[in-house]
Order: structure tokens, then sequence, then C-alpha cells
């Protein structure tokens, strides 16, 4: 069979089918491109920072290649030769300026480092690797920490390019030149950090399940036009800046804030035992709950305005009581929207930062926190990163499951 | 449905204790602000009886023992709680058990109500909607709290005594004063003008082109596609954030030391760019959404007179889609301009937004000013709202579905 052109038809279709793959795709390229450069890559690199380790290999090359012939668990100094190939390394990287920024590299395994690297980069610095040997004993009169197994065990420790240090960080233990160990107790808080994110983002979850529930079906009980005054009440706070409503909850909680002024004033709490509601965990779960409900009402009132009312009615015809005709035929049919509801809450609840900060004090604090926390205070970017990632695992696995529940093209907006 | 169940008088034995019980609650609350809570709910319960019974039976006019009955407790909010604010409470309080009375006497409860349902699915009924009120109210509360508050003439974040009377003396406008007179405010608000706008744009040309170019029927790797364009979504901002954080400062070391741009610039590109990515799920979804009902014959019908692709596009097409390129368009800023973690992270003081600087204020605890900003804030929610709320009941309408 021919085309009117003459060609024939299936080929004909074919680059019809091409052209149109094509078209869709030039439409489709400018966009992915944008995001994929500046959020995918941006992700990328995160995920390439929480293993990437060349400072130590960078910095002290002629060390690092020393260290592999000796054996930290032997117990022993290592010999002239290392002490050697260090002060090389070392007078070059003075003189990049790089010693202070391995220090503090290394400080994030083990304090005292920075300061060890600051002072006896000064020492070091008026060396002379060619002549001044043998450093054995001037570095350890230099600083003592050089004549110690541990310091030369960190360095070893951390010397591969590529490591799993950050990681074994981000789940409370560390990088040891015999494998992984765990943190000392004291140093043992990321584990509880992320048990309580996780806890807290399950108890936001229920709570947000428990009173979006009523107010879903109510929603979508109601004659229309009541229904949408009162969607009004759901919109509005979703659409409310998160600042705003964060202050708005500080403002409430607060020991002079509304609420208590309001206990007071009715007299249902004495003035001087006024309740402490803020900088704790439940001044995190009031308001993020708060600020989540409508991300559970919605998805649970779309699933509810399907259901059709007379399945209700029938199951009551046939002799089933109030509770048994919701419990054994209503139920079943909303726990899609539940499910729906439930992740994206929870996803949204493990990854906030604001509100937390704001309102949750020391104890109310999620990982996300953390990770600002390494981010912009202590600069240990590499555990930022881990942390980050790990998180960014957990969202994955639940957004996976969204999808599976959901669909990823379901999701609507308002 | 109105009256669909005739409705009788019921007896002063469910009456009585009720409205009681009603009383007595309210009692209580009176009662712990003077001392005694058990006086108050005793007081509170009596007095309710006493009244219900004079009016049921003796007054037997229902108009007037309202005004009645909202006039005495009026009075006795003035007299006994010393002030305004608890005179409207009494206002309210009486009018409230007055029409609570007759609601219950007359039977008006059950008007609404299936006849067939027993005084349990009844009381179930209504202890339900008096649930979800309360949940409403959880909702809404915190954001009318702020308004009053922002007019606070004190630099406190409570109501003063003043406020409580409604003393003029206890309100002013000072604080929008300070936020429209005071530097650093205005500055971080006319950065957010500047950015907001201009990722948005970058969001929905992009964004609505993409949508358009997914929703064609032969898009090879659709699902992996969309998946990559609605992750900024669903990726948790502190994780963007810290990615952008390493990669765009980088790229601004590049811009700044290969380009030769200006530093101030560069922020701005960083954060419009950070911000365009997080807006276009939003525009990708709603885009999409309202393609779905897009009639694809209006495209072949112009091609077929016709009008080239580009003209389709502009006189056949975008007029249908419009309104949900708007809606995108409001959610991409309404994104950007919430935004606090990436622009936190990303940007660097002169890049100072509106939400970083109500964010500072908040950690470190300054002025009132933040509620009178919150106020702004919500009455500009408010109109995005009504917006997007016309624009998908419009293009509900135009698809020929019920403006539900």
């Amino acid at each position: 069979m021919l085309a009117a052109d003459g060609t024939p038809l299936k080929k004909s279709l074919a680059r019809a089918l091409r052209m149109q793959k094509m078209r869709a795709l030039m439409l489709i390229a400018p966009l992915l491109i944008f995001v994929l450069i500046s959020f995918i890559i941006p992700i990328g690199s995160m995920l390439f920072r929480s293993v990437e380790n060349g400072i130590v290999a960078e910095t002290l090359p002629l060390t690092v290649a020393e260290l592999q012939n000796w054996d930290a668990d032997s117990g022993e100094l290592p010999d002239e030769p290392l002490y050697a190939a260090f002060v090389t390394d070392m007078v070059a990287a003075i003189e990049a300026k790089k010693h202070t920024r391995l220090g503090t590299r290394l400080n994030y395994e083990q304090t005292g480092m920075s300061s060890l690297f600051r002072k006896s980069g000064r020492k070091i610095k008026r060396m002379d690797p060619a002549t001044d040997g043998p450093f054995k004993e001037q570095l350890i009169k230099v600083d003592k920490k050089w004549g110690e197994v541990e310091t030369w065990a960190v360095i070893k420790a951390h010397s591969v390019k590529i490591t799993n240090g950050y990681f074994l960080n981000a789940v409370d233990m560390q990088r040891t030149p015999d494998g992984a160990a765990p943190q000392p107790e004291d140093k043992r808080i990321l584990i509880k950090l992320f048990q309580r994110t996780l806890i807290m983002s399950l108890i936001i979850t229920a709570s947000c399940i428990m009173l979006g529930y009523p107010v879903a079906w109510i929603l979508a009980n109601l004659p229309a036009r009541t229904a949408n005054v009162l969607m009004i009440l759901v919109l509005l706070p979703f659409w409310t800046s998160l600042l705003v409503r964060t202050s708005a909850w500080k403002v409430m909680l607060q020991q002079q804030g509304v609420i208590n002024e309001v206990l007071v004033w009715i007299g249902l709490v004495a003035d001087d035992a006024r309740l402490v509601m803020i900088n704790n965990e439940f001044g995190t779960i009031v308001a993020m709950t708060h600020i989540l409900l409508p991300f559970m009402i919605l998805p649970m009132y779309s699933v509810m305005q399907t259901i059709n009312p007379s399945y209700l009615r029938a199951a009551k015809s046939m002799g089933a009581t109030n509770w048994t005709a919701f419990w054994r035929v209503y139920f079943p049919l909303s726990v899609p929207g539940i499910g729906a509801g439930s992740i994206l809450v929870f996803i949204l609840a493990i990854g906030y930062y604001i509100t937390p900060e704001i309102v949750g004090g020391t104890k109310g604090v999620f990982i996300s926190n953390r990770i600002a926390y390494h981010i912009s205070s202590s600069l240990n970017w590499g555990l930022a990163a881990a942390l980050g990632t790990i998180l960014l695992a957990v969202v994955l696995i639940l957004y996976w499951a969204y999808d599976k529940i959901v669909g990823i093209d379901n999701v609507k907006l308002g | 449905m109105a009256a669909l169940t005739p409705i009788s008088r019921k007896p002063m034995s469910l009456v009585l204790p009720t409205v009681a019980a009603a009383g007595g609650f309210f009692g209580l609350f009176v009662g712990t602000a003077n001392g005694s809570g058990l006086l108050g709910v005793l007081i509170g319960a009596a007095l309710a009886v006493v009244l219900a019974l004079v009016y049921v039976s003796v007054l037997k006019n229902e108009a007037l023992s309202k005004w009645i009955n909202i006039a005495l407790f009026g009075v006795l909010g003035y007299v006994f709680g010393g002030g305004i604010a608890p005179a409207i409470i009494g206002l309210v309080y009486g009018w409230f058990i007055h029409w609570f009375t007759y609601w219950l006497y007359e039977g008006r409860y059950r008007a609404r109500l299936l006849p067939y349902l027993t005084p349990g699915q009844v009381l179930w009924h209504y202890s339900f909607r008096v649930i979800c009120g309360a949940i409403f109210t959880f909702l809404i509360t915190p954001i009318l709290v702020v308004m009053p508050l922002s007019f606070n003439a004190q630099d406190f974040f409570t109501f003063t005594p003043e406020m409580l009377r409604l003393d003029p003396a206890g309100y002013s406008l000072k604080h929008y004063q300070d936020f429209f007179t005071n530097n650093e405010w205005q500055r971080s608000f006319k950065n957010s003008l500047i950015i907001a706008p201009i990722a948005t744009v970058i969001s929905v040309s992009l964004g609505t082109l993409a949508a358009i170019g997914l929703s064609q029927s032969h898009v090879p790797g659709r699902r992996a596609i969309m998946a990559v364009m609605i992750s900024p979504m669903i990726v948790p901002l502190i994780i963007s954030a810290t990615g952008m954080f390493f990669f765009y400062s980088q790229i601004g070391n590049w811009m700044e030391g290969t380009l030769g741009f200006n530093k101030t610039f560069v922020g701005y590109v960083k954060v419009v760019l950070a911000h365009a990515v997080l807006g276009i799920p939003f525009v990708i979804i709603t885009v999409t959404a309202t393609l779905v009902g897009f009639d694809r014959s209006l495209t072949r019908a112009a091609a077929n007179m016709g009008a080239n692709p580009v003209t389709t596009f502009f006189r056949v097409q975008m007029p249908l889609i419009l309104p949900g390129v708007i809606s995108g368009g409001l959610f991409a800023f309404i994104t950007s301009f919430d935004e606090v973690v990436v622009v936190l992270f990303v940007g660097s003081a002169s890049q100072k937004t509106l939400p970083w600087q109500m964010f500072t204020g908040l950690r470190e605890q300054i002025s009132p000013t933040i509620l009178a900003v919150a106020t702004i804030l919500v009455a500009i929610s408010i109109l995005l709202l009504a917006t997007v709320e016309m624009l998908r009941r419009r293009s509900e309408r135009l698809r020929g579905m019920s403006p539900s």
C-alpha cells in the first residue's frame, strides 16, 4: 500500500511517528536539561561528596605512600622515612596554605587534630626536608602527639580517596585502620536523632490521620455548597506561608503566648505554672501536624468523594449497624486515601527543617536540623552530605511506595 | 430537605438536664476564673435551668425572651467581669444558651435528620459535627490569631490587657509602619519581589512547553522523564538545599572568576535558578492535568484550516489551557515566595528574601513586625487562593464538568 506521495504507507507512517516523537522530545528537552543541570547534578554532587575524601592523599602524597608499609596494629611508631616524607609533604602544603584545611578535615575524626596541624605547621615551616633530618625526634619534640600511634592511625585510616568514613560517622560509627568501630558513648547522637525523626514523623502522620479523617469525611458528605465553604478553611492554611504558620504557632504556644494567657485567664492554669509547650517535642508535633494536615485531608477527600453513599445505605438496609457499615464498607474503600495522605505527610515530615528549628528547641529537632548545622556551623560538609544521602534514600523508598499505591501521575493540587 | 422530619416539642425531662449541662460547662470556666470551679458549675447549671423554665413555661415568647436573655448575660458579664470583653462573651453566651434551649425544646435538632434515627445516632451526629468543628478551629485559629496581634501597640507577641478591653489605645499600626519604613524589611521584600516573578516566568515557560510535549501520545520514557521533573517536589528541601549549596557555590565561583560577573548578580542568578527548579513540578502537574481534558481534534482542525503549529498553539491551545498555566504559575510563585531553606543555603546576605528575614526574626525573637508581615502575607494568600479557585471553576466549566 502506498501513501499519497508514493512511499510505502508503513514507511511513511513510521516517519510521521518519528517526527511526532522528535517534536515531543524537542518540547521536553529544554526543561529536562534545565532540571538535570540545576537539580539532578547538584543532588549527584552531594552524593559524590558523601564519599569523596581526596584531601589527605592530595595534601600528603608521599606520607600516604609510606603509610602503606606501616602496620597500625603493631603498636610501634612508624620509622624515619615516614617522618621525612611527612615533613616534605607538610612543607609543600604549608607553602600552598593547605595544611590547616587538612587539620580541620582530620579534626572531624579526632578532636585536637586541627590545633596539632596549625601548631606544628609553624615549626615545620622552618625545617628543610633535604638537610635537617632525621625528623622523627624533631617532630616528637614539636608535639608529642606525633609520637603517638593513634595520630598516624587516624591519618592512615582516612588516607583513601573514596571513603565510607562519613557514612560510618552518620550512623555513629567511625573508620579505623581495622575497619568500622562504634563511636565512643558520648559522641553517639545521630542514630538517636534518626530514631527521633522517624518516631516524631510517625506521630505527626498518625495525628494527621486522626484529625484529617473526620474532616475529609464531612467535606465529602456535606452538600457541595457547604463543603466548598468549609474547604476554604482547609485551603487557606495550605496557601498561607509556612513562616506565617510557624510564627503563629510560636505566638500561640510560648509561655507568654495566647494559649497560656487564655488558660491563666480562665483559671485552669496558675500564673506561675504555665505550660511549657514550645522548644520541645510537643511544640514540633502540634505545629507540624497543623502545617501538614491539609496534605492529609486533600488526598483523603478526593478518594472519599468517589465512594458512593448508597453503599452505606445498602449495608444499613441489610441490617448493619452504623459502626459495622462504616468499618466493613466505608473504611476499606477509603484506605487508598489514607495511604496516599500518610505517605505524603510522612515524606514531608522527615525532611522538615524550618518548623523544628523555630519551635523545636533542642529536644524537638530533626535530622535535617543536624544537616543544616553541619553545613553552616561545623562545616563538616562530608558528614552533612552523608546524612542527606541516607535521608534521600529513605524518601526515595517511600516515594517508590507512593508511586505503587497512588501513581505519580495522580498527584493533584488544590 | 428542610423539615424532612416532623418535629414536636420535647419533654422538660430531656431539655432541662441538657441545658443544665451546657450551663454548667460554661459556668466551670467562669468559676475557675473567679476562684471556684464547683460553685461556677452549680450557679451556671441552676441559672440555665431557671431561665429555661421561665422562658418556656411563663414567658412563652421566643423572640422577646431571646433579647431578654442576651441583655441579661451581657449585663452580667459587664458587671462581674468588669469590661467590654466579658460583656461580649456574655452577649454571645446569652444568645447561645437561649438558642440551645429552644433548639432542644421545640425538637428542631431532628428537623434535618432522617426520621428513623435513634436518639443515640442523633447524639453521635451532633457530636461528630462538634468534633469536626473543633478540628476546623484548630486549622484556622493560628492564622486568625496573628491578625489582631499585628495591631498590638506594645512590642509583645501576646494580647495586652488594653487589647482585651478593646481600648483603642491598645491598638496601633506601628508594626506596619515599621515594615514599610525599615530598610531591612523593605530590602528583603524587594528581593522577594525580584526573585519570585523571574523564577516563576522561567518555570512556567519551560514547564508549559514540557507539559505539552509530555501530553503527546508517543513519548519515549515518559514515566522516567516525569519522575525526573517531579523530583524537586519529592526530594526534601533540606536535601535539595544541601546539594545546591555544594554545586552552586562552585558554579558561582566559576561565574565570578572566569566570566567576571559581579557578585550580587551571580547571587541572584543562583537563587532564581534554584527557585525555578523548585517551582517546575507544580507547573508540570497542573498543566498536564488541564491538558488531559484538552480536545486534540481542535489542534487538528486548526491545522486543517492552514494554521501553522505556532499559531495553533497561541490562538487555540493556549487560551484553553491558560487557567491551568496560571494556577501552575501561582503555585510556582508561592513556592518561591515562601521558600527559606534553599535561599538560606544558596544565597548570601544581599539576596535576603522576606521569609529569610522572618526566619531570622523568629530565631532571634525581635519585633512583632513579623506579625504585621504575616498578616500581609495571609491577605496575599487569600487573594491567590481566590484566584486559583476561580480558575479551577472556569476550567471545569470549559471542560463541561459541573462546577462543584
